[in-house]
């Protein structure tokens, strides 16, 4: 059975830390950046840098009570990476008339602790942190045929909002 | 979009019978509940069986048993043993060929491919999860219906 652990360690500021068998989930620190770079380039087969640094300085550092990064860390020695997944949320307000909402703008895990639990326990977090900001609703957008994210977050009984994505090429 | 009634039973009888996966259900059992006949459903089972979803189980009463992955297997897995989804039909529409033919289908194809993300997103195990939030919803209702 998992733990969940309600006093965060004392380095570190959420307030809810969900802890695995081996993993806990923790707001990011300076020292996770080059992890979560490192993992989504595994993942997406595209290396950012940048765009990771300067989510950091945006999600990580500034106006924390109503943006999230989140990182489920290693605990204890072993031979996966130190960063096993992450996740990145957002209390937005009255875009198209939208009443404040949690937004999660980005997840991903290391592909071999995938079917643990870890993105699950890592929507939780944000989840808490979303109603830690006063927000009741959850909402993110997924490509089409990201089957994994959909079936991940259909999983977690979500489902689709009053909302269509529209885009355009440019001329 | 509307589902095949054979695609709407089996996904029904996949839901009951993964609920228990440990109990066999006999088909006049499933059929009851959703008000169908045996005849209907004993075929559609046919087919669940045929695809490795459900077990049929010998003995007195003989019911069937589920023997597949609530948590892998999606809607879009069962419904396609039963139907093809309109994307998948290559029989040419009228006017098809001409440019307000292309544009149509350019519109719809994104009503299929929605539908395609959707029901091969959503497994049998979420859909009970769904089926549970109904219930704690209208608790009166389905305690009527049951
Ligand atoms: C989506 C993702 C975050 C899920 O992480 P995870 O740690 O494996 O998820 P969990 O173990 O918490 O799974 C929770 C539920 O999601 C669903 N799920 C997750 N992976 C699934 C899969 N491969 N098949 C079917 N269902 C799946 C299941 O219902 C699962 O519960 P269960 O194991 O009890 O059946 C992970 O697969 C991932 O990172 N995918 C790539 C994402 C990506 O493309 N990121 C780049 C852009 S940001």
């Amino acid at each position: 059975m998992r733990k969940r652990r309600h006093s965060p360690p004392p380095d570190s500021p959420p307030e809810a830390a969900l802890q695995g068998d081996s993993w806990q989930v923790v707001r990011i620190r300076a020292g996770d950046v080059a992890d979560v770079i490192r993992l989504d380039h595994r993942v997406t087969g595209l290396a950012k840098p940048d765009y990771w640094r300067d989510m950091f300085e945006r999600y990580g550092r500034r106006r924390l009570g109503e943006r999230m990064f989140l990182v489920a860390k290693t605990v204890g020695p072993g031979t996966l990476p130190d960063v096993l997944g992450f996740i990145v949320g957002e209390v937005r307000a009255w875009e198209f008339g939208s009443a404040p909402c949690g937004w999660v703008l980005a997840l991903s895990v290391e592909p071999q602790a995938r079917l643990r639990g870890i993105g699950k326990a890592l929507l939780g977090a944000l989840a808490a942190e979303f109603k830690k900001a006063g927000v009741n609703k959850m909402r993110t957008m997924v490509a089409r045929d990201n089957q994994l994210h959909l079936l991940f977050f259909r999983s977690e009984e979500m489902m689709a909002g009053p909302y269509i994505e529209l885009e355009k090429e440019l001329d | 979009m509307k589902l095949h009634v054979s695609s709407r039973l089996a996904i029904f009888a996949l839901l009951e019978l993964a609920a228990r996966p440990e109990q066999q259900l006999s088909v006049a059992e499933i059929g009851e509940k959703y008000g169908v006949s045996s005849h209907h459903l004993a075929k559609v089972m046919h087919v669940l069986g045929r695809a490795g979803l459900v077990r049929s189980a010998r003995g007195a009463g003989g019911g069937y048993q589920f023997s597949g992955n609530a948590r892998r297997m999606t809607l879009l897995d069962v419904i396609l043993l039963f139907e093809t989804l309109e994307s998948q039909n290559h029989d040419p529409a009228v006017g098809e060929l001409s440019e307000e033919g292309h544009a149509l289908r350019e519109v719809m194809s994104e009503i299929d491919d929605i539908i395609r993300a959707t029901l091969g997103s959503i497994t049998i195990a979420t859909l009970h999860k769904l089926v549970r939030r109904q219930r704690e919803r209208r608790p009166r209702r389905t305690a009527a219906a049951s």
